[in-house]
């Protein structure tokens, strides 16, 4: 993306087809026209709705009737002593959770350069074929399985574990809340381990095998050949996937969230996404929108600043 | 090509392949033991007694979960709901993707960023659900397909894919006097194809996995999926299982009856199946289409 190889083509351009351009300009456009439109009314025509955000809202009453607040919902972020704490742990959740998820980004790389170690190759591809099918699976698939896994009467984890002796009779897994945020990622890397690996074994088989001989030759170990050669050839993928994570710091999702939340965790579970489907759904609409045209603002600050940061380290912009 | 091996490459070896192993069984054995409690004794299943293998096979649960008043409807909205929105999100991606590498087009960079931004940034729930309701899409099929329609990424894989073709193979083609539509039609597609099938499953699957749509602009039930109704099984699945129990003409033999646990773990099955099914026939697309498209960042 963003590599500005077009300019150089331009310049290359034979004369024959400059008549046919300004015409082909056009046509091109138009025949792009009703993708951009259908773009712009699911991606940006809602964005005029964070006009809510400003007013008393209630549902079902027109927004006419409704008086103007200008500021109210964002000022009572701040103001209003209870409504800081929840915002405030929301968004700890929020950082907590991301943050994790950065930390452990890790865990792919690692997956790929081990599994490339693996000698038979019938293992190899058996491994990749089996740990990418959860990612496939919705979070609410997700649930049901861990439902049926570790539910306290009849689930195979709870009757394994007891029977070992290591908890008590009937320990509810997935009602704790002790946990939850290890719990969380490790059910998020459980799905997506497999399929996040796909593309470092990509950027693995890419690397030139001479490199490898070379080093051989010089008498390189095992791990000297994945320090020296693997790593250094995996990190420009591996920047600008974080690059790209970063600008998704605060957005979460919510599926995963919403699939595991229960009375029992929801003060540790609820991400900033949770947090406002749930306010939402108490029929609290400004105060819902304001949070998440707050919350986009960032996101959409995060992402210009991971690409600023790109240019500057490694010259490569991502969007 | 054999080589000996020495004593730390043969433990670190061993110790690799029992990582794997361990991982890769947690990733399927929830799905097997899914699978062997739906199809085992109910009673036995209920007392936690089938871990590792079905004990007295029998296919009841299916076949009374299939009749319950409404899952077969919604399968068909599932169904429906993937095929029509997979079609139209694969054409319009393979189509834009190609246009959007046309430097000569106007505002092209501009076009296609202010596609990419949305990956990162949404209006929101609230505005979005507004908007939905204003265009009339709540209680309506079209909100199933209309805004699938644009998938960021899948425009990004198939323009960094095409970007990968060799430039003279449509110039040749346009010489010859093809337009836009007919290089698109004869050229692109075909070559394309590995990164079609592999937007193929990703929209195929998310169409079937989708559920807050659902959850949040259907009120009709003849709209709902089958994820959405295992959702709400999830939560009353007892009252679900004495719904079958009391029905008069499923009248089930009283040792083999369903229940909660029955009912839930069958339905997720019938769920997550056809993902399991497809699965194999798209796997080898994946590493193809995804190393050419995305590595390049």
């Amino acid at each position: 993306m963003g590599v500005p190889s077009g300019k150089l083509q331009h310049s290359a351009e034979p004369a024959r087809r400059t008549r046919g351009t300004l015409q082909s300009k056009y046509k091109l456009f138009l025949m792009a026209l009703p993708f951009l439109v259908i773009t712009f009314i699911f991606y940006y025509l809602p964005v005029s709705g964070w006009i809510y955000a400003f007013y008393d809202f209630i549902p079902g009453i027109p927004l006419s009737d409704t008086p103007y607040v200008g500021l109210k919902w964002f000022r009572t972020m701040v103001e209003n002593p209870t409504q800081t704490a929840e915002v405030l742990r929301v968004l700890k959740n929020t950082v907590a959770m991301s943050s994790l998820g950065l930390v452990t980004s890790v865990f792919p790389v690692i997956f790929a350069i081990l599994l490339t170690e693996i000698k038979a190759g019938w293992y190899r591809k058996m491994v990749q074929t089996l740990t990418t099918i959860p990612n496939f699976i919705s979070w609410i698939l997700v649930y049901a399985l861990a439902f049926s896994l570790f539910s306290v009467d009849n689930g195979v984890v709870t009757h394994v574990l007891v029977q070992l002796g290591l908890v008590d009779e009937g320990f509810n897994f997935l009602a704790s809340s002790s946990h939850i945020w290890l719990t969380m990622i490790a059910w998020y890397w459980w799905k997506s381990l497999g399929w996040g690996a796909i593309l470092y074994l990509a950027a693995i088989a890419g690397i030139d095998q001479e490199l490898y001989e070379a080093a051989e030759v010089d008498g390189a170990s095992r791990f000297r050949k994945i320090w020296h050669i693997t790593v250094p050839g995996l990190i420009p993928t591996f920047f600008v996937l974080l690059l790209l994570s970063i600008g998704n710091f605060v957005n979460n999702g919510m599926e995963q969230y919403f699939a595991f939340q229960n009375a029992m965790n929801k003060d540790t579970i609820e991400v900033l996404d949770l947090y406002v489907y749930n306010i939402a759904f108490a029929n609290n609409f400004p105060f819902a929108t304001a949070v998440s045209m707050l919350k986009s603002v960032v996101s959409v600050a995060l992402l210009f600043a991971a690409n600023t940061l790109s240019k500057v380290v490694r010259d490569e912009s991502i969007i | 090509m054999r080589k000996k091996l020495k004593p730390g490459d043969a433990l670190f070896q061993g110790i690799i392949y029992m990582l794997f192993g361990v991982f890769t069984l947690s990733c399927m054995y929830p799905f097997y033991y899914l699978f062997i409690n739906t199809i085992s004794s109910n009673d036995l299943s209920a007392a936690g007694y089938i871990k590792f293998y079905p004990r007295d096979i029998h296919f009841d649960n299916y076949s009374k979960v299939l009749r319950i008043s409404g899952l077969s409807h919604a399968a068909l909205v599932s169904v429906y709901r993937t095929v029509v929105g997979t079609l139209l999100t694969v054409g319009a991606s393979a189509f834009l993707g190609y246009l959007f590498t046309k430097k000569e087009m106007w505002g092209r960079q501009i076009w296609y960023r202010s596609i990419v931004v949305t990956m990162y940034f949404s209006a929101g729930l609230i505005p979005w659900y507004i908007t939905m309701h204003n265009l009339h899409l709540t209680n309506n099929y079209l909100a199933y397909i209309l805004p699938t329609i644009i998938t960021p990424f899948n425009i990004i894989l198939v323009k960094t894919f095409v970007e990968a073709i060799p430039p003279s193979l449509e110039e040749s083609a346009s010489i010859d006097g093809a337009g836009y539509l007919r290089v698109f039609w004869s050229i692109i597609v075909p070559l394309t194809t590995p990164i079609l099938a592999t937007i193929t499953i990703f929209s195929a699957v998310s169409q079937w996995n989708s559920f807050i749509d659902t959850a949040f602009l259907m009120t009709d039930t003849k709209y709902f999926t089958l994820q959405f109704l295992l959702w709400r099984y999830l939560n009353e699945s007892s009252s679900l299982a004495a719904l079958i129990r009391n029905s008069p003409d499923m009248a089930a033999s009283v040792q083999n009856m369903q229940t909660p646990t029955s009912v839930r773990m069958t339905v997720t099955m019938i769920v997550v199946l056809p993902i399991l099914i497809v699965y194999p026939f798209f796997q080898r697309f994946f590493v193809k289409g995804i190393m050419i498209g995305a590595v390049k960042g």
